[in-house]
């Protein structure tokens, strides 16, 4: 962390899929991760619109981070206006979705509002302050985030149904697996670091 | 200077960024306006597209049934679209079954209006208004059930068949901050249509019957929609059975007192189940109907009466009580108001005793 670190936003966007994972390896966006997989198609849905959600709040953020927040000395306050413009940015992409593009918003529609309160979200427009992002980092870092919570949320929901209906012990039925899944998936995730390393 | 610079820049960037949704909004949401066609031409309305069918079609006054308001939790809003509007959504699909899907049925909430519409609705839904009223009479049944009197305020008169309901709207009270509209049957006739009367249980933590319990005097003004419901007297069947329970009796004194006025030539048996004798109510008011009209009996029945109660009349589970005054059930009618318990038992009695399931209606609550 601090001084930005010239990493290539290629690394950083392999990086933020696989070994950094928002889900796996930061544990962001646990609540639609665990409450929303057990089915493969709403989960795949729902990775799609959170994918698509991240870039461009990450992108925004960014710009208003650093032209607006910065120059008037307001970021002590990026908690607050990265949640509101991650709220405005929401409607503004569903009212887009719902015109221009109707097919897509009929299947990703109902999760776009679930999405505003996402931590993952939030977490990504934090992370790209902290760590000092440029534009492109930041970019792609938006990108590969997004498409890593799509594969972990896939992924998870696969094994899911693929589980549906088998016989467990009581107190390990619903989330606990589900928790127990994540680990295990976490600890996989883990062994795509050292191919690239970021921070 | 801080404090003052903080709230003034953040008032001013969640301005600007609510200037820019609400333009969005106007520009994007904008359908310009939009043709909807009710059964083939029989009415045709103007709307301005963008909001949703069920609040379209309300804008026109054209009421569909909902209890939840438009949320997708109560599936009760179904039209069928003559043209196809765009695919079913994941909300709707709980409440849809394969054949209504297959012949364009949607929830009229998850529709859009966004370009011309045909759509089929029954022929009584254009019947449903929002009636403004004052509540006359607040009278206690039971230890926990009343009765309301509302005269009409406007429209002042109401066109309805015995047996339906209307949709009460409660409004907030104490912690509650939503307002909700629930439904309950009319148990006064048809012919008195500037006034409806209705009987309501309270239901321990439910949001309208507390509020309608606790929080309406006589004199407040109370809001509902109607008249809904298919659960009014059906063709065939000059000898009917009536069972209900609790507030269950409520569309069927509307049922019995409107056949009675109408001299239909019906034989009519109306049993009503209770717990104990303080669970009785309009007792006198039928045993006197009984004495004045030769085709109308009333069997009240105690499954839980103990001594003090003094009772004398029939006793155990109501539909014992039924089969042993109806052996045979064979050509008759069957309407059933009360739990689903209650019905479903019934249901299977019955049967039982001889009657198709089509002569068979009910009304669960």
């Amino acid at each position: 962390m601090g001084s930005a670190p010239a990493i290539s936003p290629f690394v950083i966007f392999l990086a933020s899929i696989f070994s950094s994972n928002m889900v796996l390896s930061n544990f962001l966006g646990m609540c639609s991760f665990i409450s929303v997989s057990s089915e493969y198609k709403t989960a795949s849905g729902l990775g799609k619109a959170v994918a698509l959600v991240m870039v461009f709040t990450t992108i925004i953020n960014w710009l208003i981070y650093h032209y607006v927040m910065i120059p008037l000395g307001l970021d002590y306050l990026r908690f607050l206006i990265f949640i509101i413009v991650i709220a405005a940015t929401v409607q503004i992409i569903e009212m887009v979705m719902d015109r221009y593009l109707t097919d897509l918003h009929m299947k990703l529609g109902i999760f776009l509002p679930l999405i505003t309160v996402n931590c993952a979200i939030l977490g990504i427009s934090l992370f790209m302050v902290i760590r000092s992002y440029g534009f492109w980092q930041t970019l792609l870092f938006g990108l590969g985030s997004g498409l890593g919570w799509w594969l972990a949320i896939a992924a998870l929901a696969a094994i899911r149904e693929k589980m549906a209906g088998k016989e467990l012990p009581r107190g390990l039925e619903g989330p606990a697996i589900t928790f127990i899944i994540t680990g295990i998936m976490a600890l996989a995730f883990v062994g795509f670091s050292g191919i690239f390393v970021v921070m | 200077m801080t404090v003052l610079f903080t709230v003034l820049s953040l008032s001013f960037l969640a301005t600007i960024l609510a200037g820019i949704v609400v333009v969005a909004d106007y520009k994007l949401n904008n359908y310009g306006v939009c043709k909807i066609d009710i059964n083939d031409g029989t009415r045709s309305l103007e709307v301005n597209g963008g909001s949703s069918l069920l609040s379209s079609l309300a804008s026109q006054k054209i009421f569909i049934p909902s209890a939840c308001g438009g949320k997708a939790t109560c599936g009760l809003c179904k039209v069928t679209l003559a043209e196809s509007a765009g695919p079913v959504l994941p909300t709707e699909e709980p409440y849809l079954s394969a054949v209504e899907m297959e012949s364009g049925v949607r929830l009229a909430c998850q529709v859009k209006v966004k370009h011309d519409l045909k759509i089929l609705i029954p022929e009584e839904f254009f019947n449903i208004r929002h009636f403004r009223t004052k509540v006359e009479e607040v009278k206690q049944l039971t230890h926990d059930i009343k009765q309301f009197r509302f005269r009409l305020l406007e429209p002042e008169t109401i066109a309805f068949k015995a047996g339906q309901y209307v949709q009460i709207d409660s409004k907030p009270y104490d912690k509650v901050t939503e307002a909700v509209s629930r439904a309950y049957s009319i148990s006064s006739v048809p012919s008195e249509n500037n006034i409806i009367e209705l009987i309501i249980r309270l239901v321990p933590g439910g949001i309208c019957t507390t509020f309608m319990h606790q929080h309406v005097k006589e004199g407040d003004e109370i809001t509902f929609a109607g008249p809904f419901g298919d659960f009014y007297l059906h063709e065939g069947g000059d000898e009917l059975v009536f069972i209900a329970g609790g507030s269950g009796l409520a569309p069927i004194r509307s049922l019995v007192l409107d056949i009675l006025e109408k001299n239909l030539d019906k034989k009519m048996k109306f049993f009503f189940g209770a717990v104990r004798r303080r669970d009785l109510y309009y007792y006198d008011f039928f045993r006197e109907l009984e004495v004045k009209h030769d085709n109308f009996t009333y069997i009240p029945a105690l499954s839980g009466a103990v001594p003090e109660d003094e009772w004398t009349g029939d006793e155990g589970l109501i539909t014992d009580v039924v089969v042993r005054h109806v052996p045979d059930a064979e050509g008759r009618q069957a309407y059933l108001c009360g739990s689903p318990g209650m019905i479903n038992a019934c249901v299977q009695v019955l049967t039982k005793i001889g009657l198709p399931r089509d002569a068979i209606f009910f009304d669960e609550f």
